[in-house]
């Protein structure tokens, strides 16, 4: 039974962030346009986006490869994994200990490998043009995120998110080195989001896309699995700060539907405000010329290392 | 509660070397006087908690120099002062920012080399928050060393000032009176070195150090 | 008694490789003769490493041969950690004999490829079994040898000629620092054997000389930054198969005798030694991709990278010293089994990437990939293994390359504990390092794969090549095959390593639970675990349910069209991004710090008619500040020393005479 009840939490959750995701994004949509002084879309728009098109068919450019027609469905896969390993409203999930930060950070970027490929295979400009920007954010964005769950595990003691929850939960306390992960993991939650400093999600300019570069010869259905990982990909990132850094109201694994319930509750409150503050940040900032980029990234690449290295000197920071 | 007060201290004083390497990053000069006063405020912060841990009340004073000084005397008149110059366009920094940053890591970890294992028994929270106020202070020079512009320069100077005070309020018992001296003669060099700005400017035409240097060179 | 196997069947590759000459006038029969007989030779020595690996800790036989040093013979022995580097040697050996039987077919001048093979893979089995100061240093010195001839193997090449020069400077220079170490080992007494230097006792600054001498010799030959300059020359010079054996397989020995010295003979470790190794280890990753990324040449890319997964290996190996040094006896066997796992790793995609390699240059001719493209059409089973493989170089999960990487971090957050502040600073900077490294390497492969197999052709060679034989294919495939089992069961071979690595540090990783979980567990459970087969589980079982969902709910429907490109198609290849488009956002960003780049332009005035120019200067500071002066200084004492060819034979003999006096003086004072 006890069982059964593990395996229905675990399904609950996968399912969970899968039907939350787009709503997240329709919801940062519709306070973005609120705060221009427009009306928006509905938060509902981005589901209706998504059943519109896979009901469309798929216009392939005649080079297309097997690559091209698989890789989206690789990419949801990849980003599905990672975003149901984080826990949202139940720490110690069923399969939480198949993998770990780490792993984690690396599903990622598998997505993303697949990502700059299928940008690539047709053999245009711009699909060259986003890979390439994109595989650069990366080269300082993921070992900026490895250094910062670093500082976080050497906190924590551990590298599965569970622990760290449950240990945060625990034995919160205000820290230096969890101050400066904050902020870098923030940085890198907004690169790789291509949320406005670093990229626009909302404009065609060629010269401002990466990843919009990279999946423009996508359509129909190929295009509603990429937008549905995108989406994602920013749940997980706004999950994963907010089970680090406020992991109250979580439930354990093996409490009532009561306290899951609340959990769940509390978690849409974070995802609410989180996803808020995202876009009022976005509102208030202006894009960043491409090679001022990596400095931002860069930055919180040494906010990682300087973390990391604190806590190597002297456990109190 | 014990526990609390000295998290709070370290992440205070952790604050101001993560403003520190804002301003290194920062390579805009109006960004950077936001970037000095925010410095300010969190030094303001960090002495006024030590002021309510030590139980000090004329670490508050300090605290409230601090930021009325630092936090907007000082950053507003040199907001105008870049405004009358009409420096107020990107600075250039030597050696690129990645590099500068690698540099001021290392120098965080040089200090914390130097500061903890040499005050091994004293205090905690003194003996922390020393090795980070060295760091601010080594982040100042560097930042003065790696700049160009004489504003830039002298932000890096006065950030380097606020390290000297975040270390002295982290010691217990620095009496009040060095306090006011020091905060009086950064103002006053403040002041000076601001007269002498415009006397530069008026001269050479440029605040660039850099060409001020060729300058020296050219009349040997 | 499998010791006997062993060297009966190295003696059976030496007997091939002295046949071939005898076959040379029929290429094709010599051919399949060379390498079929190698598989087959090859497959016992691999059952001999299974046998002695799965067998536990102890020594699997010793057998002393009365040839070598007169009164001493040549001693061989095999335990645990020679096995395990057997079978990486062996396992590379069979496949690249199996893929040579196709790719063989296209070689334009066998006779200077076939008689060396054999040899070149018996040296390396000779060097993973000697078990005394000569009959590695033979062994070593053979390997280097033949390995430079099957370099120097299309000759005509100019290129060819100086990698093969350099690769020869270099292969001496480290062969006499392995000297210097295995002399200083041996001590007063002369003792050669293994055994015996294991027994005595060393003195801290003798062992410390070892170190630093194994790391020049042992590191020159595994590719170590500053040392690894030949390396990406003469990889590539060499036969597809070859370059798969000499970056995959060649540099594993190296890194062989570098263990086998530093953490077996040598004594106790100081942890000075961690050190040196651990910043030889960061700074080989982070340049070799670095310069990985920068190249246009696809086997020179390759090679590049072996730097980098050297320089990964060398970081757990540095991890596994610190520990040792202070007595953690668990994130020991964690650094080295990571270490070893990834040598294991990189000898399987390695290959596999330059066997792929070397279906792109016989399928086309061209190694440079600013003039492929588009390959996966006509190519489509190499690029689908070739993808593989940059997957797993890459470090993806779920495939082999992630897990040893994900070990040696989950070793760096151990660290916190060692008690030196030098290492306390240094660790954390090579994770960084490393994973900055690992990044490069994912922005490197896309590049790689994506210009090499998407996009459209770039030339007419790329247009029409032609697919490989279906029997190099099938070794790739069996490679691809094997990285996969090692990423979704890793647990497994953590387990079979435990022994190997129980020699480095005298501690092996506690068994890993084969079920329920298939995870892998390095400390304890609520730190950190990890489940290849779930991952891989998961990410299947997704894809899967979302392609069916979305074709049987909603619309499966396609039609073909022209390329939209944001409505600006242009039917030219020539608009497509390059291989040098692609990397220079990483130039750019990277270059000033790392190659000193410059760049200059030139633009005419508007009205005037000259072209518009860019030139970009790439230099390659370890080539100038290290080997630049150092050929300085040895063009300037040869010119000095330039009088001693023109004396007459009386000075020379007085010169010998002055010599023999000299040295006779040195003994008398001596003793």
């Amino acid at each position: 039974m006890g069982l059964i009840y593990a395996l229905f939490i675990q399904g609950l959750q996968m399912v969970l962030v899968l039907v939350l995701a787009p709503g997240l994004l329709g919801f940062t949509r519709k306070v973005r346009a609120r705060l221009h002084r427009r009306q928006g879309p509905p938060i509902v728009q981005p589901y209706r986006d998504l059943y519109r098109l896979v009901h469309k068919e798929v216009v392939l450019a005649d080079n297309a490869t097997w690559l091209f027609r698989n890789a989206p469905y690789l990419i949801f896969a990849t980003t599905w994994v990672a975003a149901a390993l984080v826990p949202t409203f139940a720490s110690g999930l069923h399969f939480s200990w198949a993998a770990d930060l780490i792993a984690i950070t690396a599903l990622l970027g598998s997505a993303r490998f697949f990502l700059a490929l299928a940008g690539m295979d047709i053999g245009t400009a711009f699909g060259g043009i986003g890979s390439s920007r994109e595989m650069l954010f990366s080269t300082l964005a993921e070992p900026a995120m490895i250094m910062l769950f670093f500082t976080v595990s050497l906190v924590a003691g551990s590298t599965q998110l569970s622990a760290v929850a449950t240990f945060m939960v625990t034995h919160a306390t205000l820290r230096v080195s969890l101050g400066l992960a904050l902020i870098g993991l923030i940085i890198v939650a907004l690169t790789e989001n291509a949320r406005i400093p670093v990229d626009n999600p909302a404009t065609h300019l060629e010269l401002t896309m990466v990843h919009e570069a990279m999946v423009l010869e996508y359509s129909g259905r190929h295009l509603a699995v990429i937008e549905l990982a995108a989406a994602l990909k920013l749940l997980l990132y706004i999950s994963i700060i907010a089970c680090i850094f406020v992991p109250w109201g979580m439930a354990g694994v093996n409490d009532d539907p009561l306290a899951m319930l609340i959990g769940g509750a509390t978690y849409l409150v974070k995802l609410g405000v989180f996803a808020f503050m995202m876009v009022m940040f976005e509102t208030a900032i202006a894009k960043m010329r491409v090679f001022r980029v990596p400095e931002f990234v860069g930055g919180a690449l040494m906010l990682g290392l300087l973390g990391v290295l604190l806590l190597f000197v002297s456990r109190s920071f | 509660m014990e526990r609390f007060s000295l998290d709070a201290a370290h992440l205070l004083a952790g604050g101001m070397v993560l403003v520190s390497f804002m301003m290194l990053y920062q390579n805009r000069i109006l960004g950077l006087l936001n970037v000095f006063a925010a410095h300010a405020v969190v030094l303001a912060l960090s002495v006024a908690w030590q002021a309510y841990i030590q139980h000090a009340p004329h670490l508050y004073v300090t605290a409230a120099l601090a930021l009325i000084l630092k936090a907007a005397l000082i950053p507003l008149a040199l907001h105008r002062m870049v405004l009358r110059l009409g420096v107020h366009r990107t600075i250039e920094t030597v050696g690129g920012i990645g590099l500068t940053m690698l540099m001021g890591m290392m120098l965080v970890a040089l200090s914390m080399v130097v500061m903890l294992p040499a005050a091994a028994d004293a205090d905690p929270i003194a003996r922390e928050d020393l090795a980070l106020a060295l760091s601010v202070i080594l982040l100042g020079l560097l930042m003065m060393v790696t700049r160009q512009n004489a504003i830039s320069q002298i932000i890096g100077f006065m950030s380097l000032e606020n390290g000297l005070i975040l270390a002295a309020t982290g010691a217990k018992g620095m009496p009040l009176v060095v306090e006011i001296s020091v905060a009086f003669s950064v103002l006053v060099a403040f002041i000076v070195i601001g007269v002498f700005l415009f006397r530069i400017r008026e001269r050479f035409d440029t605040i660039d150090t850099q060409v001020l240097d060729d300058f020296r060179g050219g009349r040997e | 008694m499998p010791i006997v196997v062993a060297l009966a069947s190295i003696a059976g590759l030496f007997g091939v490789a002295i046949a071939m000459p005898f076959l040379v006038s029929r290429p094709g029969l010599a051919t399949k003769v060379a390498y079929v007989a190698s598989a087959a030779l090859c497959l016992p020595l691999l059952g001999v490493g299974l046998f002695g690996l799965l067998g536990g800790n102890a020594s699997h036989g010793e057998l002393t041969l009365p040839f070598g040093l007169p009164w001493i013979g040549i001693h061989f022995a095999l335990d645990a950690l020679s096995s395990f580097f057997l079978i990486l040697v062996d396992l590379g050996a069979v496949v690249a004999s199996v893929y040579a039987l196709g790719y063989g077919k296209h070689e334009h001048h066998p006779g200077r490829v076939l008689p060396f093979y054999p040899a070149f893979l018996a040296a390396m089995n000779l060097v993973v079994l000697a078990a005394d100061a000569f009959g590695f240093l033979v062994s070593w010195e053979f390997m280097s040898l033949s390995s430079w001839a099957l370099v120097l193997s299309s000759h005509h090449d100019g290129d060819n000629r100086r990698a093969g020069y350099i690769y020869m400077l270099m292969a001496s220079f480290g062969t006499m620092m392995l000297l210097l170490a295995f002399g200083l080992l041996a001590g007063t007494e002369g003792h050669y054997a293994f055994s015996m230097m294991r027994l005595s006792a060393h003195l801290p600054w003798v062992a410390g000389l070892v170190l630093v001498l194994m790391t020049l010799g042992a590191g020159s030959k595994a590719g170590l930054v500053p040392l690894h300059v030949w390396l990406p020359l003469a990889h590539p010079a060499a036969p597809s198969h070859v370059s798969a054996l000499m970056s995959g397989i060649m540099t594993k020995v190296a890194v062989y005798g570098f263990i086998r010295v530093v953490f077996d003979l040598a004594g106790p470790p100081s942890w000075w030694w961690a050190v040196v190794v651990l910043i030889m280890g960061s700074v080989s990753a982070v340049l070799g991709v670095l310069q990985a990324v920068l190249q246009r040449d696809l086997k020179r890319l390759l090679a590049y990278s072996t730097v980098e997964n050297i320089g990964i290996i060398f970081i757990g190996l540095g991890l596994a010293l610190a520990f040792k040094t202070n007595g953690m006896a668990g994130p020991a066997a964690l650094a080295a089994t990571a270490a070893l796992f990834h040598a294991f790793n990189h000898s399987l995609f390695k290959s596999l990437l330059f066997f792929g390699a070397g279906n792109v240059l016989t399928g086309t001719g061209e190694r440079d990939i600013e003039k492929l493209g588009g390959l996966i059409h006509r190519m489509p089973r190499t690029a689908y293994i070739f993808l593989g493989g940059c997957l797993a170089i890459s470090a993806l999960p779920p495939l082999n390359g992630f897990v040893s990487e994900w070990l040696t971090l989950q070793a760096i957050l151990i660290s916190p504990n060692l008690p030196q502040w030098g290492l306390r600073f240094l660790v954390p900077a090579s994770g960084a390092m490393l994973a900055f490294a690992a990044a490069l390497a994912g922005a490197c492969f896309v590049r790689a794969f994506g210009i090499t197999f998407l996009s459209r052709p770039r030339s007419p060679v790329a247009e029409t090549a032609v697919e490989a034989e279906p029997v190099s294919l099938r070794a790739m495939m069996a490679l691809l095959l094997l990285c996969l089992v090692a990423g979704v069961f890793p647990g497994v071979f953590l387990d079979a390593f435990g022994p190997a690595a129980h020699v480095l540090v005298g501690s092996s990783m506690p068994p890993q639970p084969l079920l329920p979980t298939l995870s892998i567990i390095p400390i304890s459970e609520s730190r950190s675990s990890y489940s290849g087969f779930l991952v891989f589980f998961f990410i299947m079982m997704a894809s899967w349910a979302a392609i069916r969902v979305i074709h049987n709910l909603a619309s499966r429907a396609h039609r073909r069209g022209p390329a939209w490109d944001c409505g600006y198609p242009d039917p030219s290849p020539v608009i497509q991004y390059t291989a040098d488009s692609f990397a220079q956002p990483i130039r750019r960003v990277f270059g000033p710090i790392a190659f000193s780049a410059q760049i200059e332009t030139f633009m005419p005035p508007p009205g005037d008619s000259r072209p518009a120019r860019l030139k970009l200067s790439l230099r390659d500071l370890v080539w100038e500040t290290v080997y630049a002066p150092l050929q300085h200084w040895v063009m300037f004492a040869a010119e000095r020393l330039n009088v001693l060819q023109f004396l007459t034979i009386r000075s020379y003999l007085s010169l010998v005479f002055a010599a023999l006096v000299g040295l006779l003086f040195l003994v008398a004072t001596w003793a």
